[in-house]
C-alpha cells in the first residue's frame, strides 16, 4: 500500500500541483512571476554563488536526463560498459553535485547575514534553498560516497524505467520497492520540491529566454491592436 | 519608407533654475512605493558632477548603449548569446550602493517622545532594512549647487576626459544643471538589452514602456540603458522607467515634470521620421556624424510626400498639423538649436538640449558699447568651457556646439539691438554669418524660447481612440465583449439606433 502512495499516487499529485499551479499563477499572477534577484542589494558574493549553483544544477539536470530518461539499452548498444558509464556519472554528477551545493551553501550563508537581503528574504525564499540543499545534497551524497564505499547502484534498471512509466500512465512501482533507502529518500524530497515550485520563485525555471537570440532586437507595439482593424 | 510619429522634448538649459520641482512632482506620481525610493524617473544634476546613479556616464563599467564592433552595431555589454552566459549574474548591473540606500526620517519621534532635557529628533532611517542610519552619505542629489565641489567634481567622467584641467579656483568655477528623464531613444538599447522582449517602443508615439506581465527582472536593460534611466524595483523584482506620463500625453496633457516646471524650459512636440533609416544612422563609423545622421532620419512634416505616405502609415491629421507645429521640430531639426544628449551612445535619444548661455555672457562688463562682433571671442571664452559642453551634448564635437551658441549669442544681440537700438549694424556682423541666421528666424526663436504659452510649448495631439472598437458597443457590451448584440446592450443606445433606423425611413 506504501508503495503505492509513494510510486503512484504521491508523483502524479505533486505533478499535478505543479501543473496545474504553474498555469494559475501564469494565467492569473503573472505580475508576480520573476526571477527575483537581490544583485542589487549585494554583488561580491552573488557573484560566485549564484553562477556555480545554477551552472551546476543545468549540468544536473544533463545528467538526470542521461541516466533517468536516456534508457539502459541505449547506452549499450552505443558499447559504453556499465562501468564507463558510472564512471562518468559519478566524477561528472558528483561535480555538478557538489557545484550545486556549494553554490547553496554560498547563498544561504549570503541570505543569512547581508542586511537587505535576510530582511527581504520571505518564508518561501528560505524554503526553497533549504530544500533544494536537501535534494542536492542528498543527491551529492549518494553519487559521490554511497556509489563509491557501497555499492555502485544501477538505477537504469529500477528508478530510471519507473521514472518513465510515469509519463506513459502506466506506473511501474513495483521496480521500485529493491531501491535503497537514500534514494527513495532524493526521489520522494524531489517531487515534494516540485509541488513547491509554483509558489516560489522557482517558476523563473520555466522563463528561460530562450528565443531572445532569435528575436528582432527592437520591439514595437501597437497601443491598442489597430493592426486588427486593418488601418 | 516607415513612418512613425515620436512625441519628442526639448529641454532650455538657460532657464532651469535647479528647483527640483519636475522631479519632485515626479516622484510623487510614479514612484512613491515600496521599491522605488531610489528610483528618479526624472532627476536635476548639477554639472560638472557624477551624476546619478554616480558616474553613470562611465561606459566603460556600466557596458551601456551601442559600439560598432567590425563596422557591426552590437550592444557594448554583449549581445544575446553572452547575456544568456551571464545570465545568473549580471557582471556590468549597478548596486545600491552607486545609487543610495533610500532613507526617511522617525518623524513620529518629534511629536510622541516623552518629555526630556534635550529636543526630539527625527533619525534618519533605511526605507529598506528599517534600521537607522547613522550618516547618510549620498543621495540624489547630494552634490547639488556644487556642494562637495573640489571632492565630487574630479568623478565626472567628461571632466575627466578633459584635456585642460578644470579650474577649482572659487572665481573660476562654473556649474550648470543638467535635468534628465528616459530618451525614449529611436534605437533603444534597453530594449535590444531585454531578453524576454518585454520593453518595447510603442509604435503610435515612439514611447519605450516596460509590460510589467511580460518582464521577468532579468535586469539586463539596467544597465543596457546608457542613461541608467531603467531602474529594478527590489520589491516586484521588475523593471521600471520613465513612461512620458503617457495616460497624460495620450490626453493631450504635458508631462507632469513639464507642467510643473517653474523656469518653463520644457517643450513637447511630435516629430516623424523614418524607422528604416534608424539602424544605419546608428552605424556611421565617426561617433561625430552621429548627430547629422540622426537628423537625416527626421522627415519633413510640410513635405506632401510625407504627409501622403504617413497617412498610410496611419497617422492622422490631428498628428500631422501637430508635426508642423512642433516646438521640438523648430528647435531640433530646423533652427538646430537643440542637440541630443551624449549621442556618442547610439541611442538616437529624443530629449534634446539647448545648451546654456548666460554664465558665458557675465563676464562681458560692457555691454553698452560693445560691436556685435565683440560677441565672437566670448564664445569662445566662455566660462563653461565649450570642451565640457561638446562632451555632453555632442560626442566632443566643439565646432557643433559653438554653432549653436553663436545663434543664440546672435539672438541675444538682436533682440537686444531690437530694443535697445542698433540692429543695422547687426546684419552686416560678421557674427551673423557664423551664426548662419537671419532676422525673421531670430525673432520667432526669440519668441519660442522667450514668451511662448502653454499652447505652443507643448503640442501635443491627443492618443488615436477613434480606431478603437465600437466604443458604443464597448460601453454597452461591458463584459459581454463578443457576447453581447453588435448594437449594444444599453438600452438608451439601443432606442438611439431604433430612432435614427425610424427617422432614416
Amino acid at each position: 500500500m506504501a508503495d503505492i502512495f509513494w510510486w503512484v499516487i504521491f508523483p502524479y499529485l505533486t505533478g499535478t500541483i505543479m501543473i496545474v499551479g504553474l498555469l494559475y499563477r501564469y494565467v492569473f499572477r503573472q505580475l508576480t512571476w520573476a526571477a527575483p534577484s537581490t544583485e542589487f542589494f549585494e554583488k561580491k558574493w552573488l557573484r560566485i554563488g549564484s553562477p556555480l549553483f545554477h551552472w551546476g544544477i543545468v549540468f544536473a539536470f544533463i545528467g538526470h536526463l542521461m541516466g533517468m530518461v536516456v534508457p539502459m539499452e541505449f547506452y549499450q548498444s552505443l558499447g559504453i560498459s556499465d562501468h564507463l558509464y558510472h564512471f562518468g556519472a559519478i566524477y561528472g554528477g558528483g561535480l555538478a553535485g557538489l557545484m550545486v551545493v556549494a553554490g547553496l551553501v554560498i547563498l544561504l550563508i549570503r541570505k543569512m547575514t547581508i542586511d537587505p537581503v535576510r530582511i527581504k528574504a520571505g518564508f518561501a525564499d528560505f524554503f526553497t534553498v533549504l530544500a533544494l540543499l536537501f535534494v542536492a545534497g542528498t543527491g551529492t551524497y549518494m553519487t559521490l560516497i554511497y556509489n563509491t564505499t557501497v555499492v555502485e547502484y544501477e538505477y537504469r534498471q529500477t528508478i530510471g524505467p519507473w521514472f518513465r512509466s510515469i509519463f506513459i500512465l502506466q506506473p511501474r512501482y513495483d521496480l521500485m520497492q529493491s531501491v535503497p533507502l537514500l534514494f527513495k529518500v532524493h526521489v520522494i524530497s524531489a517531487f515534494a520540491l516540485f509541488a513547491s515550485i509554483p509558489f516560489t520563485k522557482l517558476v523563473h525555471i520555466f522563463s528561460f529566454p530562450i528565443r531572445y537570440p532569435a528575436r528582432a532586437p527592437q520591439q514595437y507595439r501597437s497601443r491598442s491592436n489597430y493592426k486588427r482593424q486593418g488601418l | 519608407m516607415r513612418i512613425k510619429a515620436q512625441v519628442a522634448m526639448v529641454m532650455h538649459l538657460d532657464k532651469c533654475i535647479g528647483c527640483h520641482t519636475c522631479s519632485v512632482t515626479c516622484k510623487n506620481t510614479w514612484t512613491n512605493r515600496p521599491g522605488t525610493e531610489y528610483m528618479w524617473f526624472n532627476n536635476v544634476e548639477t554639472r560638472p558632477g557624477p551624476g546619478y546613479p554616480k558616474r553613470w556616464e562611465d561606459t566603460e563599467r556600466y557596458k551601456g548603449g551601442w559600439t560598432l564592433k567590425n563596422g557591426k552595431l552590437t550592444l557594448r555589454a554583449g549581445g544575446p548569446i553572452s547575456k544568456l552566459a551571464n545570465i545568473f549574474y549580471n557582471p556590468n548591473m549597478a548596486e545600491m550602493e552607486d545609487f543610495y540606500e533610500p532613507w526617511t526620517y522617525e518623524y513620529e519621534n518629534l511629536i510622541h517622545s516623552p518629555k526630556s532635557e534635550n529636543l526630539p529628533v527625527a533619525r534618519p532611517k533605511s526605507e529598506i532594512t528599517g534600521k537607522y542610519i547613522d550618516k547618510p552619505e549620498w543621495g540624489s542629489n547630494w552634490d547639488d549647487d556644487l556642494a562637495g565641489g573640489s571632492d565630487v567634481v574630479p568623478l565626472d567622467p567628461n571632466v575627466e576626459k578633459m584635456q585642460e584641467h578644470i579650474k577649482m579656483e572659487y572665481e573660476k568655477t562654473f556649474m550648470m544643471y543638467l535635468p534628465r528623464i528616459c530618451e525614449h531613444c529611436l534605437n533603444p538599447s534597453c530594449v535590444a538589452s531585454c531578453p524576454t522582449g518585454a520593453l518595447y517602443k510603442r509604435d503610435e508615439d515612439g514611447i519605450v514602456l516596460v509590460d510589467h506581465d511580460a518582464c521577468r527582472g532579468w535586469r539586463f536593460c539596467q544597465n543596457g540603458c546608457p542613461y541608467h534611466k531603467v531602474y529594478y524595483n527590489w520589491n516586484t523584482h521588475k523593471a521600471e522607467k520613465c513612461n512620458f506620463c503617457y495616460p497624460r500625453t495620450e490626453a493631450g496633457l504635458p508631462t507632469i515634470c513639464s507642467e510643473t516646471c517653474v523656469g518653463r524650459i520644457r517643450y513637447i512636440g511630435v516629430v516623424l521620421y523614418d524607422a528604416d533609416k534608424v539602424k544605419e544612422a546608428a552605424s556611421v563609423e565617426d561617433p561625430q556624424d552621429l548627430y547629422e545622421a540622426q537628423l537625416s532620419c527626421f522627415l519633413d512634416p510640410f513635405d506632401p510626400e510625407v504627409q501622403e505616405k504617413a497617412k498610410e502609415a496611419g497617422i492622422n491629421n490631428a498628428w500631422l498639423e501637430a508635426a508642423k507645429e512642433s516646438p521640438v521640430y523648430k528647435m531640433a531639426m530646423k533652427w538646430k538649436i537643440a542637440l541630443p544628449l551624449h549621442p556618442e551612445y547610439r541611442t538616437m535619444p529624443m530629449v534634446w538640449y539647448v545648451p546654456p548661455l548666460s554664465p558665458i555672457m557675465n563676464h562681458i562688463t560692457n555691454e553698452d558699447e560693445l560691436d556685435t562682433d565683440g560677441y565672437i571671442p566670448a564664445v569662445d571664452q566662455m566660462r563653461i568651457p565649450v570642451e565640457y559642453l561638446a562632451s555632453i551634448l555632442a560626442a566632443d564635437d566643439k565646432e557643433l556646439v559653438r554653432k549653436v551658441l553663436l545663434k543664440l549669442s546672435a539672438m541675444r544681440v538682436y533682440m537686444r539691438g531690437k530694443t535697445v537700438g542698433g540692429v543695422d549694424e547687426f546684419k552686416q556682423s560678421e557674427l551673423v554669418k557664423q551664426a548662419n541666421t537671419t532676422p525673421e528666424e531670430i525673432e520667432e526663436m526669440a519668441r519660442l524660447l522667450g514668451v511662448a504659452k502653454y499652447d505652443e510649448r507643448y503640442v501635443i495631439p491627443t492618443g488615436r481612440r477613434e480606431m478603437d472598437d465600437d466604443l458604443h458597443y464597448k460601453r454597452g457590451a461591458c463584459s459581454l465583449e463578443d457576447i453581447a448584440p453588435p448594437e449594444g446592450v444599453n438600452p438608451t443606445f439601443a432606442y438611439m439606433k431604433a430612432r435614427e433606423n425610424y427617422e432614416a425611413r
